[in-house]
């Protein structure tokens, strides 16, 4: 193996011209590592508010997810009549139902009085609402009337909350002016449409937003019997329910909400905007560094020519410093962005992590950023004239 | 892969350059201006020949034809048993493995250290290890007396030993037809001739072709026959022999 190494090994052109100037290279790996990092953190947001949109829809206890036909995501819930949950008991699949208020609702952060929306969850507490096993224990102490559960993912501007419970310091704060006891912890997670989450019994949600009418629920889970169908009986439900509800799986309603902020809103759009932003001026970066290489490197290549070397090779030479600088920016960009990730993690929270799909789907961006940029500056070499060398 | 193979054979059988009633002209409608005014040239195997002649006489161009570097207009040119007249670029390309050149102005590749600029021209030849080719190089590099040079770049070299630089790197690709533009006037007056006596030798050894434009008067006296050239025409093409 290492003979026939040896043996086919030639003279590293590619890497000799490029190294043949380090500030320039370094230019270039910086060049490239921008666009890198700036595409790295524009896909990092766009897939962390998809993922975060649906924290708490992947949490549910449900198969099948009851809506108002007018909302449109979990920030623009409508209701409908707590009785077409009810009406699914009659579908034999159907082992039981939990109603579920949801809204947005002020929360009094305790130590500096201010206050901030923040996502309010009602459900009764003798249903199971999250998958969590610890949390019907937690759900118990809901049963006094001004209880809630805090989400200990919240953004740090609710309050120390978690600081404070875990002193064994009675929590005592106010949600839309009403006095509230914080009776536990929940993990959740923030998301871009809150930034923090409470959960609380169906009572005290009504006590909390007086206005809403007590026979409207915002969601209505359902759980099946072993071995049913979610399909089917969504498209039962769906044909035997009158119109002012919609039945969704827990897929369907999952998706629901990523094709709100995907289609609906501008987000999803600005953030692969901005990743092709990146893209375009790392484009412009190598295409301007391999077209002035190219250019200086003219007469030497023209030379290469004469001696009888085949424009193809050269092709070769100027692709093969493309995939370099590929290479060598994408590092960088890629240890860059999983500081990035870290540090917006810890400061808001937020789930954006470094999978592969990402890690791979930016290096081929970057790579083909790098070749299509070397295909580009390629055209110059044709004006190589071997014989204006003489 | 025939064609190419058939001009392997040609190489091979090389005899001569043959150059008849070759013209050349730049430009186009009234701007057309001839440089080449029906040459007649034959070089036999084996010989050095000089070509003298004042700037614009047509001597580059004269070069660029025969090293195969453009394409023939008018005549016909054969070189090491190739017809030039219509020639592809391929057919061209692979016959310039064949020729070496050695340019005025050295056209060393910055980048690269001596001994590698010289085994680029040793990379030509097919069939050879990695570790061959640069034991070529280095050689090359010797018979010039660079060997303890080969790790400088060309920067570092001064103008007579980046000449020389490309002289290795010339023959170094074993070429059957050397082509040398004014490749003394960096070198002084014995590393000049050192040069030539190489040239030659390999001449006579290796049956290797050599046409070398040149003012130099130090080397005349080594030439086998020395053209002048003017207003695109060759006198003395077949009698002026030293």
């Amino acid at each position: 193996m290492s003979f026939s190494f040896i043996k086919f090994r030639k003279i590293p052109l590619a890497w000799l011209l490029l190294t043949r100037q380090p500030l320039r290279l370094a230019v270039a790996i910086a060049g490239i590592s921008f666009a890198g990092i700036l595409m790295f953190m524009q896909l990092g947001f766009r897939d962390g508010l998809f993922d975060t949109s649906v924290t708490i829809h992947k949490l549910l206890d449900a198969d099948l997810v009851l809506i108002s036909p007018r909302s449109k995501s979990s920030i623009s819930m409508s209701g409908f009549p707590k009785r077409r949950l009810i009406q699914t008991l009659a579908v034999e699949d159907v082992e039981k139902t939990a109603p579920v208020n949801l809204n947005y609702l002020l929360w009094r952060n305790p130590e500096n009085l201010k206050t901030r929306s923040i996502l309010a969850l009602g459900f009764n507490p003798s249903d199971s609402l999250l998958l969590d096993e610890g949390f019907s224990k937690k759900a118990y102490k809901l049963r006094n009337p001004s209880r809630v559960l805090f989400d200990k993912l919240s953004r740090p501007e609710f309050g120390p909350i978690e600081e404070w419970f875990l002193s064994e310091k009675k929590v005592e704060t106010e949600v839309a002016g009403k006095r509230v006891i914080v009776e536990g912890l929940v993990e959740l997670g923030p998301s871009f449409g809150a930034d923090g989450n409470l959960i609380t019994s169906r009572e005290t949600f009504l006590r909390l937003f007086p206005a809403n009418p007590p026979g409207s629920i915002e969601i209505g889970l359902v759980k099946l019997k072993k071995g049913s169908d979610p399909e089917v009986i969504s498209r039962i439900l769906n044909n035997s329910l009158p119109n002012d509800v919609r039945v969704l799986t827990k897929n369907q309603f999952i998706e629901f909400e990523k094709n709100y902020w995907k289609n609906s809103t501008a987000i999803g759009f600005i953030f692969s905007l901005g990743a092709l932003m990146g893209f375009v001026v790392g484009c412009v970066v190598v295409y301007q560094i391999l077209y002035s290489d190219v250019t200086d490197h003219l007469p030497e290549y023209a030379t290469l020519l004469a001696m009888g070397y085949r424009l193809k090779s050269l092709f070769f030479v100027v692709a093969r410093e493309g995939f370099l600088l590929a290479l060598f920016g994408y590092l960088p960009a890629y240890f860059s962005g999983q500081i990035l990730y870290s540090v917006i993690r810890s400061s808001t929270k937020l789930p954006i992590i470094m999978d592969a799909d990402k890690t791979i789907l930016i290096f081929v961006l970057v790579l083909v950023m790098c070749m299509g940029s070397a295909a580009v500056a390629m055209r110059k070499l044709v004006d190589a004239d071997p014989a204006e060398i003489f | 892969m025939v064609k190419a193979k058939k001009l392997k054979n040609n190489v091979k059988n090389l005899k001569t350059v043959s150059i008849n009633n070759l013209s050349h002209f730049y430009g186009k409608n009234e701007n057309k201006k001839q440089v080449l005014n029906e040459v007649n040239l034959n070089i036999d195997k084996g010989e050095l020949v000089l070509l003298k002649g004042p700037s614009g006489c047509g001597k580059t161009t004269l070069l660029t034809l025969i090293g195969a570097l453009r394409t023939c207009q008018s005549g016909d040119l054969t070189v090491l048993n190739n017809q030039l007249n219509g020639a592809s670029r391929k057919t061209r390309q692979i016959l310039r493995r064949s020729i070496g050149m050695i340019f005025q102005g050295h056209n060393l590749l910055r980048c690269l250290t001596a001994e590698q600029n010289v085994q680029m021209g040793a990379d030509l030849i097919k069939g050879l290890t990695y570790l061959q080719r640069r034991e070529i190089a280095r050689n090359w590099l010797s018979a010039v007396g660079l060997e303890e040079h080969h790790k400088k770049l060309p920067n570092d070299l001064s103008g007579g030993q980046k000449q020389r630089v490309a002289i290795a790197r010339a023959l170094s690709a074993n070429p059957k037809l050397l082509l040398a533009d004014e490749p003394t006037s960096a070198l002084d007056s014995v590393t000049g001739r050192e040069i030539v006596t190489l040239l030659r030798k390999l001449a006579k050894e290796q049956n290797c072709s050599v046409l070398m434009v040149t003012h130099d008067p130090r080397i005349t006296d080594m030439a086998d026959r020395i053209l002048n050239m003017e207003d695109g025409k060759i006198y003395g093409a077949h009698s002026e022999l030293i």
